[in-house]
């Protein structure tokens, strides 16, 4: 499998674009993260799932530089990463979304897809100032592309409807606009059905797939809840106590048995 | 029309001019609060420290002289040169961005995430700090500022309500210059945050930190950026206030006087500070002007003197029963 694989939907997934290797992450004496490896490949919907407290948030959190790991390597596109901070990794196309949305609540839906595209902008503040022409030609492209970000996800209602003001559910998407809008090499889920209703979700769901079918993008995505997951994920990391139990399509995952005692809890003892 | 009236209406007019000069210190407030949730105390004496060293630089003055006098036992005080004024602005500009950038280094970088109270604890210590560099640096005695700004009594307007009402205002034209750049900076600085890429991102860390960190912000260059606008910003209104009075050390104390203003028009409004400012100005002119007059006096019994030195702060006060979010701040929405 180093060279890909495909899916029986029939889809080609390619190289590693990222890959985790023997990862611990420490908070004092607490062990978040212990000794796990896993990789993500172009192209694929890769979901980590466990119990709460397994340490899926901290995985995310590690991935995009908010947490840098005591020891383990990480390697994006095959090479080692050094530690960076997490707008650096940001502009590498690591975009993200967060579990409890981290909109920027005063600003219109159409100004926060518009942040997405932060990393594109190549003029700066002074040649902004001073030539009005490619800063201007430039608002005009990303705006092109925002705009294409809005109409998938059916959300031109609300462009300019300040997003602290929208419900639970467009928030979400919002927040998925702004990282589409960022063209990611990699995009990170952080629980994007957690608090949705069945019909939320499946929305959610159809949004996630839709992503990944129409741009190719590679996709990681977190969830507690196992039914929809399996549903829609290619390859499923599965942690408890952070420590890696499990790794497989779901249908492998589905009978593991260390992963049906972790979900049905069964005294290790 | 009665001579009273046309004194009111003059009155009225002055504190206008004088509200835009509050609303000048009121405006870097309100940048540095926007972007970082910092009540900056020591945008006064940032003011203060500008308008030091825009003098010091154009008369040649040696930075930290008395000091370097007295250990070396010299008798420094200027260079033998004197700075044209366009050159002086833009090294004291440096300057100030400079300084925007030590804040960034040695001081919020150490303090992300800490509470707000901490943060306003360390702009008070920043701001003695400054006071005590500003003094080491330039010297304590008062300084004329030397730039051509247009000042004494605008003859057009006197001589033109002369003509309309038999009585000529007295408006200074310092206080209209003021007024002018003032409308120019809230204009400036409204466009460059709607409208372009930085404004966003700085929009962006103002509300979110972690989310601006994922799309690719950098905190640190937004703050830098924010504290170098807030220190130009505080360069025009030390300057505008040293033309006015002299280049002392009381000048750190108008930032008692933007406080009221920041209540009224609302921490995080740039409109806000402005219109803030205004009302604060003609407010207090307008009721010195009527408690102290002779027929007040006839009426009530009694007439009130000095009452600029308070009247800001009931006003204020007023407001913060009432709308604590101030006249254009952000609607607090407490969501259970």
């Amino acid at each position: 499998m180093s060279d890909g694989y495909v899916t029986p939907d029939g889809r080609t997934i390619g190289e590693k674009v990222l890959e985790m290797r023997n990862i611990t992450l420490r908070f004092g004496g607490v062990v978040a993260i212990k000794d796990i490896s896993f990789d993500i490949r172009e192209g694929e919907i890769r979901a980590i799932i466990g119990p709460n407290g397994a340490g899926k948030s901290s995985m995310l959190n590690v991935i995009n530089g908010f947490y840098h790991p005591q020891e383990g390597e990480i390697l994006f596109h095959g090479e080692v990463r050094k530690p960076m901070k997490p707008y650096q990794i940001a502009k590498q196309g690591i975009a993200r979304t967060f579990q409890n949305i981290a909109l920027f609540k005063g600003m219109s839906t159409l100004d926060n897809i518009m942040t997405g595209r932060f990393n594109h902008m190549k003029t700066n503040m002074l040649s902004q100032m001073i030539w009005k022409g490619p800063a201007a030609r430039e608002e005009q492209e990303n705006r092109e592309i925002v705009e294409k970000v809005i109409d998938f996800l059916e959300i031109q209602a609300i462009r300019k409807t300040p997003v602290g003001a929208l419900p639970y559910g467009l928030q979400k998407r919002v927040e998925l606009g702004r990282a589409l809008a960022a063209q990611p090499k990699l995009l990170l889920l952080d629980e994007p059905m957690a608090g949705m209703n069945v019909e939320e979700k499946e929305d959610m769901s159809r949004f996630i797939l839709d992503v990944n079918d129409e741009f190719g993008t590679t996709i990681t995505l977190i969830e507690h809840d196992m039914g929809v997951v399996m549903d829609i994920s290619d390859r499923v990391v599965v942690m408890d106590y952070g420590k890696k139990i499990g790794d497989g399509t779901p249908d492998e995952v589905r009978n593991n048995q260390a992963v049906i005692d972790a979900y049905l809890g069964v005294d290790h003892g | 029309m009665s001579d009273q009236l046309l004194y009111g209406i003059e009155a009225a007019i002055n504190g206008l001019m004088t509200g835009v000069m509050y609303s000048l210190v009121a405006l870097g407030f309100v940048l540095i609060f926007k972007a970082s949730g910092i009540f900056n105390y020591a945008q006064g004496v940032m003011a203060l420290f500008g308008a030091l060293t825009l003098v010091g630089i154009q008369s040649g003055q040696v930075p930290f002289s008395h000091l370097i006098n007295a250990v070396f036992g010299t008798k420094i005080h200027h260079f033998s040169w004197e700075v044209p004024a366009v050159a002086a602005i833009l090294l004291t500009i440096g300057v100030m961005i400079l300084f925007a950038w030590m804040v960034e280094r040695f001081l919020l970088k150490h303090l992300v995430n800490q509470e707000p109270i901490i943060l306003f604890m360390a702009t008070i210590g920043l701001a003695y700090f400054m006071e005590g560099v500003g003094d080491l640096m330039w010297g304590s005695d008062i300084k004329k500022i030397d730039l051509p700004i247009p000042q004494g009594i605008n003859e057009t307007i006197d001589s033109l309500t002369y003509d309309w009402f038999g009585y000529g205002f007295y408006i200074d034209n310092l206080d209209i210059t003021a007024a002018i750049i003032a409308v120019f900076l809230v204009v400036a600085l409204t466009i460059f945050s709607q409208y372009s890429t930085t404004g966003r991102a700085l929009r962006a860390v103002a509300d979110d930190h972690q989310a601006a960190l994922s799309v690719g912000i950098s905190l640190r260059s937004i703050w830098v950026i924010v504290w170098s606008i807030a220190g130009f910003i505080a360069l025009v209104a030390g300057v505008m206030w040293g033309a006015k009075s002299g280049v002392q050390f009381s000048l750190s104390l108008i930032t008692l006087k933007a406080l009221p203003v920041l209540m009224l028009g609302g921490f995080t409004s740039i409109p806000g500070a402005i219109i803030g400012g205004m009302i604060i100005g003609v407010g207090e002119k307008v009721f010195e002007f009527v408690v102290s007059s002779s027929w007040f006096g006839d009426a009530m019994g009694f007439t009130m003197n000095a009452t600029e030195n308070w009247f800001a702060y009931v006003l204020a006060l007023l407001f913060l029963v009432f709308r604590p979010q101030g006249l254009f701040g952000d609607k607090i929405i407490e969501r259970v």
